[in-house]
């Protein structure tokens, strides 16, 4: 059992820190901006060389570029943030010790060996194999093997996590059910482990037949088992950016949720049907059955597009109950436009929630849905897509919570308050439009991880039309105006760390009520559920949903004339 | 803050007992994916006739 004297007080919160637990979450969430960084440098020659006029990279380079882009943003970045969530969210807010700190230093470690092992190989020039790694592009040994370490010390982290949840349960350090942020963070955390299992499963023997140890990898086998690592690692973001969502809205509004049963059911039904939609990658494979495809994408899948509705209406649900006890009760909408929108935390967090509804969440059901994916597999719609659900949805929601985390957990005063406002916003616009952009190009056919579309060699040539051309620069643009939103949050994260004025740890003078945060670390629901601002944006989504997704079936039926 | 958990003496609810066991969630969570996915997809793949 940990003394005391491991432990502190925060005197903003209230909340018992465990500081071998605190410095585990400060080295995690710097060695992932870190990672940040570098992928999004990496991501920005991308865009540049997409944008025709400019065409930045040469095709080796290009590759290479687009192979480290997806390592270490896919993976490395998030995941590193995600460990540090995963202790805040059981340590922290469940007020008790780090279970095996040593472990989760082991852990970290082996992440940073294998994510750096990774990128100097990528680097050298013989592992551009981008981020899927399909057989039989083959990656020098130490890709692979790289990759095997960082989920190995992913998965240690998990252990301390599930260990802690142990030691606070054994310690009565809550009563009854844990917080729901820790709720979802248990969810990241289960299909965390999931992810690691099948990354084991494929990478290992992939490790050993470029070894020469194996000697053939089914091309198909590869990728469904790949696809179980592949896009559950992105599940693993959406279930923390979920909690993130939760945490964010307790702690500025000491809002709770709507209904605890129905955000927690809404929980397990990504923990039952989140991974089953990494079939949309295999939807034009002809060896697999339309059943496993159908059963797992058109069914499955919809239960946990359910899920993300839920939480969509939960989150702001609970923000505008908070708000409407507290008085902002004119009309539909006063409880948003009195919302502190001057916030990072608050800005970031909701434009995170809307763009991953909108740009994400969306495009996810058309790419789910056999039929018209067909129209846009493999084109430029996929990372439009998904830049959606990880860039606008994920990144932003944990640079919203590094707002919070600086001064709570580092102990520092954010630097440049004014560039911190406006972060999220510029953040938000680039990535919208690398999002809409590269969407719009899709559908007219522009290929992804394509070096040159204008297919200049090719034996037969193909001339898109010119919108694709205007898509692609548009695109240009909006990745120079993300990578701004990205340095902006950089300069304002590093630079308060570094040269931030230290916030004191005097005791506050007692409050007549408990501080907000005590909303995040315990259960229970609104009392005020009346919530009609938040149904009427609801309707919005429902509308822009249907519409948008018989657009789709539209440009299906003008692929395929009947007449 | 309403109180949905029933008060002490409760019989505690299937499903909250269920909700309320991370470990019993990480076995579910690891079991329908792999048989959905995993084992089916696998199943899918061996099952192709190989070219003569």
């Amino acid at each position: 059992m940990a003394n005391d004297t491991q432990f502190r007080t925060c005197p903003d919160t209230g909340l018992k820190i465990h500081l071998p637990a605190e410095k585990l979450i400060k080295t995690n969430a710097v060695v992932a901006v870190v990672f940040l960084l570098v992928g999004g440098l990496f991501g920005l020659s991308v865009a540049l060389t997409r944008w025709p006029a400019v065409h930045f990279l040469p095709a080796d380079w290009f590759y290479l570029a687009l192979t480290a882009h997806g390592l270490d943003v896919l993976l490395v970045w998030i995941i590193f943030f995600e460990m540090a969530i995963l202790y805040f969210a059981s340590a922290i807010l469940l007020g008790c010790r780090l279970a095996a700190p040593k472990l989760a230093w082991v852990g970290f470690w082996l992440m940073l060996v294998g994510a750096v092992m990774t990128n100097v190989v990528v680097l050298m020039g013989e592992s551009s194999v981008m981020f899927t790694s399909y057989v039989p592009m083959q990656a020098d040994p130490l890709f692979y093997l790289g990759i095997i370490l960082f989920a190995v010390g992913a998965l240690l982290c998990c252990c301390c996590f599930f260990g802690t949840l142990v030691i606070a349960k054994n310690e009565k350090t809550y009563e009854g059910s844990v917080p729901l942020v820790t709720f979802g963070a248990i969810t990241a955390a289960i299909i965390a482990v999931f992810t690691i299992a099948s990354g084991a499963i494929i990478l290992i023997p992939t490790l050993m037949w470029s070894v020469g140890l194996v000697s053939y990898i089914d091309p198909l086998m590869y990728k469904v088992v790949w696809w179980a690592m592949g896009h559950s690692s992105q599940q693993i973001n959406v279930s923390a950016h979920v909690a993130v969502w939760y945490l964010i809205a307790a702690v500025i509004f000491g809002a709770k949720p709507l209904s605890e049963k129905v955000s927690r059911t809404a929980f397990l039904l990504y923990i039952l049907f989140l991974q089953l939609g990494s079939v949309h990658h295999l939807l034009v494979e002809p060896g697999l059955s339309s059943e496993y495809k159908i059963f797992n994408t058109s069914y499955a899948m919809y239960l946990a597009v359910l899920a993300s509705m839920i939480h969509g209406l939960t989150v702001p649900g609970s923000i505008e109950a908070a708000q409407r006890e507290k008085g902002f009760n004119k009309g539909l909408f006063e409880w948003l436009r009195k919302a502190p929108w001057g916030n990072p935390a608050f800005s970031g967090m909701f434009l995170s929630l809307v763009m991953f509804g909108f740009l994400g969440g969306i495009t996810g059901v058309i790419l789910g849905t056999e039929q018209i994916n067909l129209i846009m597999h493999n084109t430029l719609y996929v990372p439009g897509h998904f830049h959606g659900t990880v860039v606008a949805g994920t990144t932003l929601a944990f640079m919203a919570v590094t707002y919070l985390l600086v001064p709570l957990i580092f102990r520092k005063e954010i630097l440049f308050p004014k560039m911190a406002q406006w972060q999220p916003y510029v953040f938000a616009i680039g990535v919208t439009g690398l999002s809409v952009f590269m969407m719009g190009a899709g559908t007219l056919g522009v290929p992804r991880r394509h070096w040159d579309i204008t297919f200049t060699d090719a034996a037969m040539s193909f001339d898109f039309p010119g919108a694709a051309y205007l898509m692609l620069g548009l695109n240009g643009v909006s990745a120079v105006v993300a990578s701004l939103g990205g340095a902006m949050f950089i300069i304002v994260v590093v630079g308060s760390l570094l040269f931030g004025k230290t916030k004191g740890e005097a005791a506050p003078a007692p409050a007549a009520e408990a501080p907000p945060t005590t909303a995040a670390a315990q259960y229970g629901s609104a009392a005020h559920l009346e919530v009609p601002g938040t149904f009427a944006l609801a309707m919005v989504f429902l509308v822009s949903f249907v519409l948008y997704y018989f657009v789709n079936w539209k440009y299906l039926a003008e692929t395929w004339g009947l007449s | 803050m309403v109180d949905d958990q029933g008060g002490k003496g409760d019989k505690i609810p299937f499903m909250q007992q269920l909700l309320d066991n991370p470990f019993l969630l990480l076995c579910i969570g690891i079991v329908m994916p792999t048989v959905f996915y995993l084992i089916w997809g696998i199943m899918e793949v061996i099952s192709i006739p190989l070219a003569n």
